[in-house]
């Protein structure tokens, strides 16, 4: 059978530094601004999600993350040679960031 | 779905205007809108001055200290401290930093010590918690019940505190900007100053720039000028598989302002400092993202695979029982900083066992470790997750809500320790400790800068400096206290002086400079290019250098700037913007190494190792060395480690502050 394929540059590394759920994102381009390196850049057509065009150049400071006006819209994440994991103390069980079937978020915000 | 068609490229976003020419003229001119430029800017406001600040990136965000603080340091004056600014200094020897550093600057440190609590209680007035308002840590041993404020390491002397809302600080900053009615210019990447007549060494009238959207060129005209960018990072390691999420210095740390000031005339010292610093290492992992006890974390217990402790001592090596004995100074001493990498004996604080790779090697430890915040006493164990992790630079988002999203509970989890050889668990902070490191990665409390006098001024008529832009650079607080300082200093120097006269020609010099790389197609990007100037610094320029690998550095330099640099493209002003970093790359190495040369002997304060001159710390050479470019020619001077305290200076700190602080 003939499958479609394409010439394309390799995927840049890291890749997925900002993923931006299209669903939730209003295109308010708010992300954008606060950027200190210009990792996003506003999408050509007006009201949708910016496009992450410099994942390389990310300084993972989560600015973007921090200042989106919608919940769960943006969320940044760790390349993968940047992931850690701990151990639950009594159980023994260990975690890490990015696993399969994660344990339940701990919602305690931070102090302040 | 579509599949998207890469090939093809997509028009620019942003409108393009190359060369189009913004007239801006202001009282005073700030160069960097990190923390240091924005209290220089807000205090120069305060008293009457037109106010122009220039990023390359978003002033409400940008520079080192713009996604938080936690801890506040040497605030000696607040109503808890029991060290003054005379006794701090006293025990501050190196004046670098007040914890790790020789050759560092006393102006700074003193008027750090003087200023920052008033810094801190000026950030409160602007909206920014720094203290327990919503009575959370009643009862903690670092909380006054009083006074609310909230300390760390030292709960004796209390002189450095907590802040709880350090997260959103720059952003507090910011809105005082706007309130004050300050011009900001984000996405401006300034990239030469403009000196009376175009001269160099003359006074400094003003600054170009490039607004790393749009192209468009800016000529800011202002009688005084503050410089106040990062210091340049990234010199000796490029690589963004690596380094992103790791790097402690942020990536538009690339060195324009030392390389303006230097092709001003400026004087630089000692900028052949080649210290590896904290989270230097390539393979490092997030800032405070692995389990460690170091900094945000101090004072955490550290257990090994199976659960045993590793045991913290004092100064002397007492075990030490309790968690609360690690935040108190050893019997008899006045006061410490972080465990033993002080300078002195008489201020090393409590540490974990400086014998742990050793052990580790012997079998008495096993890998990996795990910081064990579910064994720290409540207080303790949500001041470091939740207060420290949560409000410092590069932990809110990506430490406290992405691990706590994956499910990281404190009151049950135990973070591990990133696994490296066991020398590399000498020093605590483990997150940033492993990898080939980055040699002199500059700025945090360690790179070299301008010279500058008791005034922040610097040997320029017209230039100031505040924040990384000093030697050696600075923290938080070192930053906003200079930034204060520098504002009420170029408000008063705007008052008085000439209006600026720009030289045309030096415009158009600088215009043909900067735009070249966009007539070029087929050179080289600026990735490659940048990769390779940094081979260069870790061949010729690395931890240990003579007189031949760095001229022959130099060689190599000159050569890529004749060569592959100007042949480099950009196809988009992002794209110029970083080529032109590049150039400027080119340009520090030079500095670096031509400063290098010129210290002929080893020296362990600046981890400066000439292969040629062997012998350490000759009596002869424990000075500052300084260089400047005087129409090609290197003139390198010298002055005092002290100099600050040496006519014509007064003797002691507090005269010098009270005749020139302007307060």
């Amino acid at each position: 059978m003939e499958e479609k394929a394409y010439m394309v540059p390799n995927p840049m590394t890291p890749g997925q530094v900002i993923i931006i759920d299209p669903n939730l994102c209003n295109g308010c381009n708010t992300c954008v601004e606060v950027c200190r390196s210009d990792v996003l850049v506003p999408n050509p057509e007006k009201g949708k999600p910016p496009i992450v065009l410099y994942p390389d150049e990310c300084w993972f400071g989560g600015c973007c993350v921090g200042h989106c006006p919608v919940p769960g819209a943006i969320r940044m994440e760790h390349p993968l040679n940047q992931r850690v994991g701990w151990k639950r103390k009594e159980t023994g069980e260990y975690f890490r960031i990015g696993m399969k079937n994660p344990p339940p978020p701990n919602t305690r915000p931070p102090v302040g | 779905m579509a599949e998207p068609n890469y090939m093809q490229a997509v028009d620019w976003p942003y409108p393009v205007h190359y060369g189009k020419e913004n007239e801006v003229g202001a009282d005073v001119l700030v160069l960097g809108g990190g923390i240091a430029g924005c209290h220089a800017a807000i205090n120069a406001a305060r008293r009457g001055a037109k106010v122009a600040v220039v990023d390359k990136g978003a002033v409400i965000r940008s520079g080192l200290g713009g996604t938080g603080v936690d801890h506040w340091h040497l605030a000696c004056t607040n109503p808890c401290s029991k060290i003054t600014p005379e006794e701090m200094m006293g025990l501050v020897k190196g004046f670098g930093d007040y914890f790790y550093l020789e050759y560092g600057n006393g102006i700074t440190c003193y008027i750090t010590c003087k200023e920052s609590y008033d810094a801190l209680l000026d950030c409160e007035k602007m909206g920014v918690k720094v203290r327990d308002v919503d009575d959370e840590f009643v009862g903690a041993e670092f909380r006054d019940e009083k006074t609310k404020l909230m300390f760390a390491y030292d709960y004796e002397n209390k002189f450095c505190i907590r802040v709880n809302g350090g997260a959103d600080i720059k952003v507090a900053l910011y809105n005082e900007l706007k309130r004050l009615g300050v011009k900001i210019y984000d996405r401006v990447m300034a990239t030469s100053l403009l000196t009376e007549g175009g001269k160099q060494g003359a006074r400094v009238v003003g600054a170009t720039g490039l607004n790393v959207r749009t192209g468009e060129f800016y000529i800011f005209k202002g009688k005084a000028t503050v410089l106040s960018t990062g210091a340049p990072a990234g010199l000796w390691i490029f690589s963004t598989e690596l380094a992103g999420a790791a790097l402690f210095q942020e990536p538009n740390l690339t060195g324009e302002g030392t390389a303006m000031a230097w092709q001003a005339g400026a004087d630089l010292t000692p900028m052949e400092r080649s210290s590896s610093m904290l989270a230097s290492g390539g393979l490092s992992y997030p800032m405070y993202g692995t389990g460690n006890a170091h900094n945000t974390w101090y004072a955490c217990t550290i257990v090994d695979a199976n659960g045993k402790e590793i045991p913290w001592i004092d100064r002397d090596g007492k075990v030490l029982k309790t968690v609360s004995e690690r935040y108190r100074p050893a019997p008899g001493q006045k006061t410490f900083f972080y465990g033993r990498m002080a300078p002195s004996y008489e201020i090393w604080g409590p540490s974990l066992i400086p014998d742990l790779p050793e052990r580790i090697m012997k079998g008495e430890f096993v890998l990996p470790l795990y910081a064990d915040l579910p064994s720290m006493p409540k207080h303790e164990r949500r001041a470091i997750w939740g207060l420290m992790i949560g409000h410092e630079g590069k932990t809110r988002i990506p430490i406290y809500d992405k691990y706590s999203k994956a499910g990281f509970d404190p009151d049950k989890d135990m973070l591990q320790v990133n696994v490296m050889p066991p020398d590399q668990y000498v020093f605590t902070a483990w997150w940033g400790s492993f990898g080939p490191r980055q040699w002199r990665t500059g700025g945090f409390c360690n790179g070299g800068g301008l010279v500058f006098d008791w005034d922040l001024k610097t040997s320029l008529e017209g230039l100031y400096v505040a924040g990384q832009s000093t030697y050696p650079g600075a923290d938080h607080s070192v930053a906003a206290c200079s930034g204060r300082y520098a504002g009420r200093k170029v408000a008063q120097y705007a008052q008085t002086a000439a209006e600026p006269v720009i030289e045309r020609k030096q415009i158009d010099v600088e215009k043909a400079r900067i735009y070249a790389p966009l007539k070029r197609r087929d050179g080289m990007g600026w990735k490659e290019l940048r990769a390779g100037l940094c081979r260069i610094m870790q061949d010729y320029c690395g931890e240990y250098k003579n007189e031949e690998t760095l001229e022959m550095g130099l060689r190599w330099l000159n050569s890529i700037r004749e060569s592959e640099a100007s042949t480099a493209y950009a196809r988009n002003p992002h794209e110029l913007a970083r080529t032109l970093e590049c150039l400027t790359h080119i340009t520090v190495g030079e500095i670096v190494m031509h400063a290098s040369l010129a210290r002929k002997a080893s020296n362990s304060a600046l981890e400066f190792n000439r292969l040629d001159y062997p012998e350490k710390d000759p009596p002869e050479w424990n000075k500052l060395v300084t260089i400047r470019v005087e129409n090609g020619d290197i003139k390198v001077g010298e002055l005092s480690l002290n100099y600050w305290l040496l006519p014509p200076y007064a003797p002691t700190y507090e005269e010098n502050y009270r005749k020139h602080s302007g307060l």
